[in-house]
This record gives structure tokens, C-alpha cells and sequence, in this order.
């Protein structure tokens, strides 16, 4: 056990502890933080990988961004431990962790069976940087990250995006909507 | 595991960043008395003259010069934040409360890591940047950790329980998406530009940005627009006047601090200068050359200690540049209105960025066709 490894072992027990103390936790302040502190954790993983910029990435969308809007909104409706509406929708909910509980015991079986013997065909991390035409080595360089996207994952890249734009438009129009209503009334 | 040069690498690395986290701190703390100075000499007035170690005060002239300058000023004022009593008032939460200070330094002191401040030539005469990480996305780094450092005046406006403090904590936090994007968008243009084809640098990491300075243009002369976007948003990234909503002190009392005081405002305090040093610094690397001499004229000191210790004193004497440029812009311009600023982000600042953006990406588009 070296360093690298009890690293490891300290942010994935932070990232999973954080997790569960997201779920658990009753005011959603706290929650929110937890999930930070998760999401951050996962970035130290990603680090400890030396996917640097996958980590930065990490902690700039969403712990830097997507998580204050959350506390925004968290602190602007002021929703306390005893607030909020408990959801009604128990069936949903317990769907979708049944369901997402299954896909992941499937993929842990499925990785657990495979043998060690197929590691020797893993991809193995390229540290030179020299973008090759032919193929995509498997590296962590960041222009390595971008002439993936432009190439080999252009159309879902571009997928990606138009589906942002329609939420984006629809989150737009939606808000218009609920605007002009209230200045009639 | 634990062999002796592993724990010496450690160790000096250690070594540096409590260097570096001094030298930092430092600045910030004469910042403040740069801030208190400039804005009476602008107004008028003295401003601090009256603190002097014992003894100091009487070795003729050069004492009461000292004095004069108020140069003890800041060891006064830490010893004050560090001896008042500690009162939290009792309507607070008290974990968040305290919680609040720490998340707010934290980033502030991180982002000085993949800072580089000169220039080193080792034995074969190649240049080694000195900096604690040479990081590859050095800039990201920087992007992703300060934008960490909204928490701290978040949770401190809505730990406080208390009007004023939570109305800054919100705009704060509202201001800060809405000038990280324009930031973001106004560096995409250095990027493409640094990274052109054949340098070998990558727009990515401070140091070739840097490098890619060295005799020839500054980017700013390049991109001046790109250069006054990413500086309005580091003011507003800064809570800086005129964009200084978290705290506007005229019409929310002390906005997100206002039921801290003694040691737990003075890291606040400590932390708003430290993210107006590092801002400096950044601005100074991308834009304004780093540590190479002036645009188009290569180093006229020699490539080897004094080169080293003049480039490093060059680039800090652009940084207080910028630190006094800080000070001047907010004793010179009044403060925006909170509906101002959101205006201001995005429907002025960012259709310019991404205007910005797409002119840059044509111009190299159209360089690289015609092989220029």
C-alpha cells in the first residue's frame, strides 16, 4: 500500500461518506454541501488518475457552478428541515432506485467477471502528447480530449449540445410564461 | 514509502508553499494599507501615520518616515483582529458560522499554486519556470478554484440568520455565475492564439502563455478587448467596486460579514485582498507579459541568477501596478446598482465575449488558410 493508494482510500470513503450523508442529511443546505463535498472527492479521484483536466472540469461545472445555483435556489425559497413538500410520488422514486440498484449490480457483475488475463488488453495511457491522425491514443492530454471530440465523438457531441439548447429554450419559454401570468394577474 | 528523498521532496515542497502563502499574504496585508493610503492621498488626507515599533520611532528621520508611511500599519491591525474578543451572536448557525471564513480562504490560497512568478536557468541555459505546480491546465485550475470561493460568502450570509447578510450572500452568489461565464469566454481567444500551429505551446498552461510573450506582442495589445472583458469580470470576480454587492456597506450594513468581527473578519478581510493579489498576478501573466521585459524587445538582463531575480521583481512591479490599479478604479468610480450589474453581465459583457470569441476564431481560421 503506497501513498497513491491510501489516497484513494481516504477520497473515495469522502466521496461515498459525503453520498450517503447527502441522502441522509435533513436540512438540504446541508445536503447540498455534502454533495460538494462528493463531488469533490471525485475530482481528488480523478486527480489521483492523473486526469487533471477531467478533474478541473469537475470542479468547475459542477461544484463551482451548477451546485451554487442549487444553494441559490436552496437559500432564496429558504426551504428549512421542516419545509418542503414531502414527495407523494414514493412509487417513482422507489423505481428509480430499484432500477438504477439493478444496473449497477449488473455492471459490478459484469466487471467482476472478467478476467485478469483481459486486463493485457485494456487500453494502456499514452503519455506522449503527439496528436496521431490514424487513432485516438488513450492519454490524458487535453488535446488529445478535444481531437476526440472533433472526430471520432462528433455527432454525439453535437447530440449533446442541441439537446442543451431545447432545455435551455424550454426552460426560457417556460419562465416567460409563468412572467407574463403573473403581471396579468 | 517513507525513504529519505521522498520525505525531502515532500518537505521542500512544504518549504515553498509556506514561502509562497507569506510572500502572498504579505502583499495582501500591505494591499490594505496601499488601500487606505491611495484613497487618502486621492481624497486629501493623511491616512495612517501614527503606528511605529518601539525603539523605531526614534533613529532620527529615517524613523519618523517610516512612521510616516505607516508601514507597521497592518502588524497593528492583525494583532487587533487576533486579540478582540470572539463574539457570536446567538441567533446564528453556529457550525456554517464558523465553517464560513475557512471555505472563504481556502480557495483564495489555493490558486496560488500554479502560479508562476519568473524564470529560472539552469545549467544548460534552459528556461524553468519557478512556480510550486507546473500544471498543464494551469489556467482552469485557477477558473475552477476561485469559482470554490463563493461558498464562503454564501454560507456566511445564510449562516448569519440575518437580513443584510443573506441579501449579500444571494447577489454574491448570482454575480458570480453570471461574470464566470463572461470570464471563461473572453479567455477562449488567448487560448487559440497562444496555441498556434508549429510554437509547441499549448494556450492551456500560464507558462506558455507567458512564453508566448517573450519578444513579441503582449496579448493585450492583440486582444484588447479580450483583456478588458476578463478585467471587468475579475473585478466583479473580486467583489470589487464598483461591483462590490456581497458587501455594499451603504445600503446592506456590512452585507455577508456583517455579524463577524474580531479574527473571523479579518480572514474575510484577508481573503478579499488575497483573490485581488492572485488576480493581479494572473492578469499581469496573461496579458501584460509576465516577467519579460516590454513588447517586442527581448530581455535586456542576462540569462542566468540576476536575470532570474530581475525578471521575478519586473513581474511584481506589474503586479502592484495592477493591485494600485485595483485601488484607484475603486476610489474613482461609485458602486452599480444590483439590476445594473445583472445588465451589465449578460446583455452587454457576454454577447461581446462570444462576439469576441467567434471574430478570433475567424481571424485564426482565416491566418492558418493563408498560412500567414
Amino acid at each position: 500500500m503506497n501513498t497513491v493508494d491510501l489516497l484513494f482510500y481516504f477520497f473515495s470513503t469522502l466521496a461515498l461518506g459525503g453520498g450517503i450523508l447527502m441522502v441522509l442529511s435533513r436540512h438540504p443546505v446541508s445536503a447540498a454541501l455534502f454533495m460538494i463535498v462528493s463531488l469533490v472527492s471525485v475530482a481528488a479521484l480523478f486527480v489521483l488518475l492523473e486526469a487533471f483536466f477531467l478533474a478541473i472540469l469537475q470542479v468547475l461545472v459542477y461544484a463551482g457552478a451548477v451546485m451554487v445555483l442549487f444553494l441559490f435556489i436552496i437559500m432564496l425559497l429558504d426551504v428549512g428541515p421542516e419545509g418542503g413538500k414531502v414527495s407523494r410520488i414514493k412509487m417513482i422514486s422507489g423505481l428509480a432506485g430499484c432500477l438504477s440498484f439493478g444496473i449497477l449490480s449488473v455492471l459490478l457483475i459484469q466487471f467482476v467477471q472478467i478476467d485478469v488475463s483481459h486486463s493485457a488488453n485494456w487500453p494502456t495511457l499514452q503519455t506522449d502528447k503527439a496528436v496521431s491522425g490514424n487513432f485516438l491514443l488513450f492519454s490524458n492530454s487535453v488535446k488529445n480530449f478535444g481531437f476526440g471530440l472533433f472526430t471520432k465523438y462528433m455527432l454525439p457531441l453535437q447530440v449533446a449540445g442541441f439537446l442543451l439548447l431545447a432545455a435551455m429554450i424550454g426552460v426560457i419559454v417556460l419562465s416567460k410564461k409563468s412572467l407574463s401570468v403573473d403581471k396579468e394577474n | 514509502m517513507f525513504d529519505p528523498d521522498f520525505i525531502f521532496m515532500i518537505g521542500l515542497k512544504v518549504f515553498f508553499a509556506f514561502l509562497m502563502i507569506g510572500a502572498v499574504m504579505t502583499m495582501a496585508g500591505y494591499s490594505v494599507l496601499a488601500e487606505r493610503k491611495v484613497s487618502a492621498w486621492m481624497q486629501g488626507r493623511v491616512g495612517p501615520n501614527r503606528t511605529v515599533l518601539p525603539l523605531v520611532g526614534y533613529i532620527p528621520f529615517f524613523g519618523r518616515f517610516l512612521k510616516g508611511l505607516g508601514i507597521f500599519q497592518p502588524l497593528a491591525d492583525g494583532l487587533k483582529f487576533l486579540f478582540k474578543e470572539e463574539i457570536i451572536p446567538g441567533h446564528v448557525n453556529k457550525f456554517y458560522y464558523n465553517l464560513a471564513p475557512i471555505v472563504a480562504l481556502v480557495p483564495a490560497l489555493t490558486t496560488m499554486t500554479v502560479l508562476p512568478f519568473g524564470e529560472f536557468f539552469n545549467s544548460d541555459g534552459e528556461s524553468v519556470p519557478l512556480m510550486l505546480a507546473n500544471l498543464e491546465v494551469g489556467i482552469l485550475f485557477i477558473l475552477a478554484v476561485s469559482s470554490l470561493g463563493v461558498y464562503g460568502i454564501v454560507l456566511a450570509g445564510w449562516s448569519s440568520n440575518s437580513k443584510y447578510p443573506f441579501l449579500g450572500g444571494i447577489r454574491s452568489s448570482a454575480q458570480m455565475i453570471s461574470y464566470e461565464l463572461a470570464m471563461g469566454l473572453s479567455l477562449l481567444p488567448i487560448f487559440l492564439w497562444v496555441s498556434q500551429p508549429g510554437s509547441g505551446l499549448l494556450g492551456l498552461s500560464l507558462v506558455d502563455i507567458v512564453q508566448s510573450q517573450s519578444n513579441s506582442a503582449w496579448l493585450f495589445l492583440v486582444q484588447p478587448l479580450s483583456a478588458l472583458i476578463f478585467l471587468i469580470a475579475l473585478f466583479a470576480e473580486t467583489n470589487r467596486l464598483p461591483f462590490d454587492m456581497p458587501e455594499s456597506e451603504t445600503d446592506l450594513v456590512g452585507g455577508f460579514h456583517t455579524e463577524y468581527g474580531g479574527f473571523k473578519f479579518g480572514i474575510f478581510f484577508v481573503a478579499e485582498y488575497a483573490h485581488i493579489v492572485v488576480g493581479s498576478a494572473i492578469f499581469t501573466l496573461i496579458f501584460l507579459g509576465g516577467w519579460h521585459f516590454l513588447p517586442w524587445i527581448a530581455d535586456p538582463w542576462p540569462a542566468n541568477w540576476i536575470g532570474t531575480i530581475i525578471g521575478i521583481a519586473w513581474f511584481l512591479a506589474k503586479t502592484l501596478f495592477l493591485i494600485f490599479f485595483f485601488i484607484w478604479i475603486r476610489w474613482t468610480l461609485p458602486r452599480f446598482r444590483y439590476d445594473q450589474v445583472m445588465n451589465l453581465g449578460w446583455t452587454k459583457l457576454l454577447p461581446l465575449a462570444l462576439l469576441n470569441l467567434l471574430f478570433y476564431v475567424l481571424l485564426v481560421t482565416w491566418l492558418d488558410q493563408s498560412s500567414l
